[in-house]
């Protein structure tokens, strides 16, 4: 629907078109020379003064502005970019510092971890030495004691004895009889009283 | 006279007449859009080149932009040697963009739509080309209407066609800029008269046409400046870098 009256329109327009030519004496304006020397002479001295202007003044201005700012811009870029470079180098020797601290720090540990247990495990020697030579001297101790408690009891038992005896009986007994037997008790039931 | 679509195309005196020995150079409207065109331009480009700040304002970045925009095209189509023409080629976009879009405008003048300022314009551009052309390449010039890789056969033919394509530029290049201004402007009048005559009932077919077509003319404003300079780097390309 549209298009036909768009069409239609345009049919009209041409024919719109031939009528305004019959009505018009010279056709299209254009084409009447009356004007045309006036034309071209106002179209030379605007364009020329616009074509001198432009070229002489305003155009190298444009040129000369763009210039500039490119040119600031790549110093802004170059000097951005050495910046960049800057911390870059700077953070490269952080890093690198950074690594060695961590080396150090960790050999001085193993180092002080190596020493510590140098040291516990000469003072641990050391130490089992006095306690082995004190076990010793007390195991001798002992055994010396041991040795002399028989002796003793055998001793305390005769004149036990021989007390009792005496009391009970009250006559004296020789002492050597006496230890005679408890000697003998003592070798048949030693083991069992001193747990040898 | 408002029926008329052609009467928006007509020139008439301002102001007294003028007369430089036999030829009359009165001011006219066709002479008085040119002025306002020129000026229109001059004072958008002097505001947009007199500071010069890191972050440009609109305007400036208006002149610059258009300033790349046009170096650009002349670079991408003529190459490096056509920068001394690119003042010239600058003028001229601005000059016929400034005179079409003017003529956007309601009740204005379209200068670029009458045949004799376009055809000056092309032919000074014609004449230009063919003169740069000789200067630079001298009778060698002449090669630009033997192609390469022709059957010799055809040679005679070809040249004959090519002459005649390199002299119907002026008339091509002009006659392409004033018919496009010309037919939209009739258009959009006898769309306008639509309106009128069809009334509150039917005119608001035409209307939205008018509304439509406005754009599509303020494209074709732009799109004919565009070609109009675009042609002229061509031709100016063929005489600068002659490819044979």
């Amino acid at each position: 629907m549209i298009k036909k009256i768009f069409f239609q329109l345009i049919f009209f327009n041409f024919f719109f078109f031939k009528e305004v030519f019959a009505a018009e004496s010279g056709g299209m304006p254009q084409l009447n020379p009356e004007f045309w020397i006036s034309q071209i002479f106002w179209l030379t001295l605007t364009f020329g003064t616009l074509y001198v202007i432009l070229s002489k003044l305003i155009l190298p201005k444009i040129s000369a502005n763009l210039e500039l700012r490119k040119s600031q811009i790549q110093e802004n870029i170059e000097a951005a970019e050495k910046q960049r470079e800057n911390s870059e180098t700077k953070l490269k020797e952080y890093e690198d510092i950074i690594l060695k601290s961590k080396i150090k720090s960790k050999n001085i540990f193993k180092e002080t971890r190596e020493k510590i247990i140098k040291d516990i495990n000469s003072k641990k020697d050391t130490l089992d030495k006095q306690i082995n030579e004190e076990i010793k001297k007390t195991e001798q101790e002992i055994e010396i004691l041991k040795k002399g408690a028989s002796m003793k009891i055998n001793k305390i038992a005769i004149e036990i004895s021989s007390e009792m005896v005496r009391k009970f009986i009250g006559a004296e007994v020789n002492n050597s009889s006496i230890s005679a037997m408890v000697d003998d008790l003592s070798k048949k039931n030693g083991d069992k009283y001193y747990g040898n | 006279m408002a029926a008329n679509p052609m009467t928006q195309f007509e020139v008439y005196r301002i102001g007294p007449e003028i007369k430089l020995g036999a030829f009359d150079i009165s001011f006219t409207n066709a002479s008085l859009f040119m002025v306002i065109s020129s000026l229109a331009i001059l004072i958008i480009f002097n505001f947009g080149s007199k500071k010069n700040s890191i972050l440009p304002n609109k305007i400036q970045l208006l002149a610059e932009l258009s300033y790349t925009f046009v170096s650009k095209m002349i670079s991408d189509t003529a190459g490096s040697k056509a920068k001394p023409y690119f003042s010239f080629i600058f003028s001229l976009f601005m000059f016929v963009l400034f005179c079409n879009m003017f003529g956007m405008i309601p009740y204005t003048f379209t200068v670029t739509s009458h045949i004799i300022v376009t055809f000056i314009l092309a032919a000074f551009i014609f004449i230009s080309v063919t003169i740069i052309g000789f200067v630079k390449h001298g009778f060698g010039y002449l090669r630009l209407f033997v192609p390469s890789g022709v059957p010799v056969v055809l040679l005679p033919l070809i040249v004959v066609i090519e002459i005649i394509s390199y002299l119907s530029r002026p008339i091509s290049l002009s006659v392409r800029l004033f018919a496009n201004m010309m037919a939209g402007h009739t258009m959009m009048k006898v769309f306008g008269g639509f309106v009128i005559s069809l009334g509150i009932i039917g005119g608001w077919l035409p209307l939205s046409f008018s509304v439509a077509l406005t754009g599509l003319e303020i494209l074709v404003a732009f799109l004919q400046a565009y070609v109009f300079a675009i042609l002229t780097c061509i031709y100016l390309n063929d005489a600068l870098n002659l490819h044979h």
